[in-house]
């Protein structure tokens, strides 16, 4: 079918508006049917049977899970709950000030790495494609990725370590003069905390993606440039930043897009009742309420709640950058 | 930049520059360094707060005191074979699934892709999952690991961004002689992506290796630990008599202890990064390219 239209469009060149699109539709392959499709690449699809089955059985029950959300649950009864109850635990979390507490922790965490740590790695990528001699690059590169392969256990413990009464920190405040602080005690410092352990982790890691985008500029638009008499910051300006801004700006969308996720599993090994004023986020709230407390719908509304707002938010900010910026996730 | 600017300010700025990353290299290893030398030092030492870059009062005894506790061991070999198990499975589900999706004709491809790329971005929850793991029976089982974390969609993408690349000329020709699916993913394309199957392998291990939630959330048992849940109850200070607490003469012990089993649970990492690291590099590349 296809064929005989491309054959009929080519004498037709006079009107470009009829020929221009038969002839991709012509180097297009012919559109099966299931029962064709099956027979030729019954091997193929035997291969996704186990993968479909991790997705269904592991990622898409547990969201239809959700339900309990708006269904009262009660521990080794039906996995689905017992009887609709409608929005009420979702009214329970909206009346309940612990929630917006949560909430509004979260969203400042989130900020403040976002702040902190999505620009980061682009300062640090700029200085490090300055240096000059390729093993002192390497060198620093290393050491600057390996806390990423740490885990978050890890992480948590050196935290502690480093900020402990006998630690190093309280040694070098107790060498100027000052008392101790307990760092990990005070709700005031865990923010600090927080965001700085999470640059210490992830910043050497986030200039892979910006160093691979930085080879990748033309060397002929910096001697250009230079001709042009162009100093090195007005290089960096012209020529090096708008190299790197597409990737900048995916990272951008998939950090906004992830904003809400804070790191579930570092605030649960470093937080602790004294500090629950500003540490305490939703998933640590929900953690408690469901799996401590057992309140397993009241728990399932929040994360669902949450769930969604992560959704909207990476679907809009993948939708402004494709608006404004022309780049997009998908 | 072929040319040097040799203007006053650009030496200004190199100047500043090595300061500057001279500074994140030694904060980024300050860390293991001070813990390192706690692990060798003396509790006195540590309580009184003069550990820092070196051990004071050196002494193995704390190395002795955690070697000679059997729940670390039985812990370690646990996360050894939750390790390899996973790694395992993972491999073969995130291969076979990649493979599927790299082949452009296939019909409901997109279909394919899709209900993997939207587990990327709306996930069940903790909740639902923890209900499922229950009802499953998977609790206090090495399954309850393995399982739930079969495919990384991240690794997935990765792995048929490479496929994808690979030359198809080959895998043709073998369909004309004949050759099945099934060889022709075993026998022509496994063994042109060697790279990548390395690279897939490492970013699994590792993530294994340092997981340490799903273990602490449906595990209830000491012996079924992974190391990291030993460690984890360690730094939380909720260690059950059976292992390190029953000795408890003081806190400074615990302190020593734990500077002492993060050495331990690191060292695999540290000894194997620096010559598995450029995989992982260009594993991130590759995933970079596809997003």
């Amino acid at each position: 079918m296809s064929t005989t239209r491309a054959i009929d469009a080519s004498p037709d060149t006079g009107d470009p508006r009829r020929a221009r699109p038969d002839p991709a539709r012509a180097q297009r392959p012919p559109r099966r049917t299931w029962r064709q499709a099956l027979r030729r690449d019954w091997q193929l699809y035997s291969l996704a049977i186990l993968p479909l089955l991790f997705f269904v059985i592991f990622r898409y029950l547990p969201m239809i899970g959700n339900v309990i959300a708006f269904r009262k649950f009660q521990p080794g009864g039906s996995v689905l709950g017992e009887e609709w109850v409608g929005l009420r635990y979702v009214k329970m979390f909206l009346n309940d000030p612990s929630f917006w507490q949560v909430f509004t922790n979260t969203v400042v965490i989130g900020a403040l790495t976002l702040l902190f740590c999505f620009p980061t790695p682009i300062v640090l990528a700029l200085l490090i494609n300055e240096l000059r001699g390729r093993k002192v690059k390497r060198f620093v590169q290393s050491v600057s990725y390996l806390p990423h392969f740490l885990s978050m256990v890890i992480v948590a413990g050196l935290v502690m370590e480093m900020l402990s009464v006998d630690g190093p920190v309280n040694q070098l405040l107790r060498a100027a003069g000052n008392e101790p602080i307990a760092f990990l005690q005070e709700a005031g410092w865990f923010r600090t905390i927080y965001v700085s352990s999470e640059m210490w982790q992830t910043v050497g890691w986030g200039t892979i993606i910006y160093l691979a985008a930085l080879t990748t500029i033309d060397e002929q638009l910096y001697e250009a440039a230079r001709i042009d008499g162009a100093s090195r910051w007005r290089q960096v300006w012209h020529v090096t930043l708008p190299g790197i801004r597409p990737t900048a700006v995916t990272l951008l969308i998939l950090n906004v897009g992830t904003f809400m996720a804070v790191g579930f599993e570092k605030i649960l090994l470093l937080y602790n009742p004294l500090t629950y004023p500003t540490a305490d986020v939703i998933s640590t709230y929900l953690y408690r309420m469901g799996i401590v407390s057992n309140s397993f719908s009241y728990a399932a509304a929040i994360g669902l709640f949450e769930a969604v707002i992560g959704l909207a938010l990476v679907m809009s900010a993948n939708l402004i950058s494709r608006r404004t910026v022309g780049t997009s996730l998908w | 930049m072929v040319t040097v600017d040799r203007t006053r300010g650009h030496r200004v700025f190199r100047v500043v520059n090595t300061i500057v990353l001279t500074v994140v290299v030694l904060v980024t290893l300050y860390p293991f360094v001070n813990i390192v030398a706690r692990s060798l030092s003396d509790e006195f030492a540590i309580r009184a707060g003069k550990v820092n870059l070196v051990p004071v009062g050196f002494t193995f005894r704390t190395y002795e005191y955690v070697a000679s506790d059997p729940t670390f061991w039985t812990n370690y070999r646990n996360t050894v074979v939750y390790t390899v198990v996973a790694t395992a499975i993972a491999m073969v589900m995130t291969t076979c699934y990649a493979y599927v999706l790299s082949k452009k004709h296939l019909k409901g491809r997109t279909v394919l892709i899709g209900i993997a790329v939207f587990t990327m971005f709306f996930t069940g929850g903790l909740i639902p999952n923890y209900i499922l793991i229950s009802s499953l029976g998977l609790k206090d089982s090495i399954w309850a690991i393995v399982l739930p974390n079969a495919i990384s969609v991240f690794n997935l993408l990765v792995m048929k961004a490479f496929f994808e690349g690979l030359p198809v000329e080959l895998e043709e020709a073998a369909a004309i002689d004949g050759m099945s699916t099934y060889g022709i993913l075993f026998r022509i394309v496994l063994p042109l992506s060697k790279a990548v199957l390395a690279t897939m392998v490492l970013f699994y291990a590792v993530s294994f290796w340092n997981s340490w939630f799903a273990a602490f959330l449906y595990m209830s048992q000491n012996d079924l630990f992974p190391v990291t849940v030993y460690l984890r109850n360690l730094i939380a200070g909720a260690t059950t008599g059976t292992s390190v607490g029953a000795d408890a003469t003081d806190m400074t012990v615990a302190t020593n202890i734990k500077s002492v089993t993060m050495v331990l649970t690191v060292i695999p990492i540290l000894v194997v990064y620096p010559f598995v690291q450029r995989y992982f590099v260009k594993g991130v590349m590759l995933g970079a390219v596809k997003g």
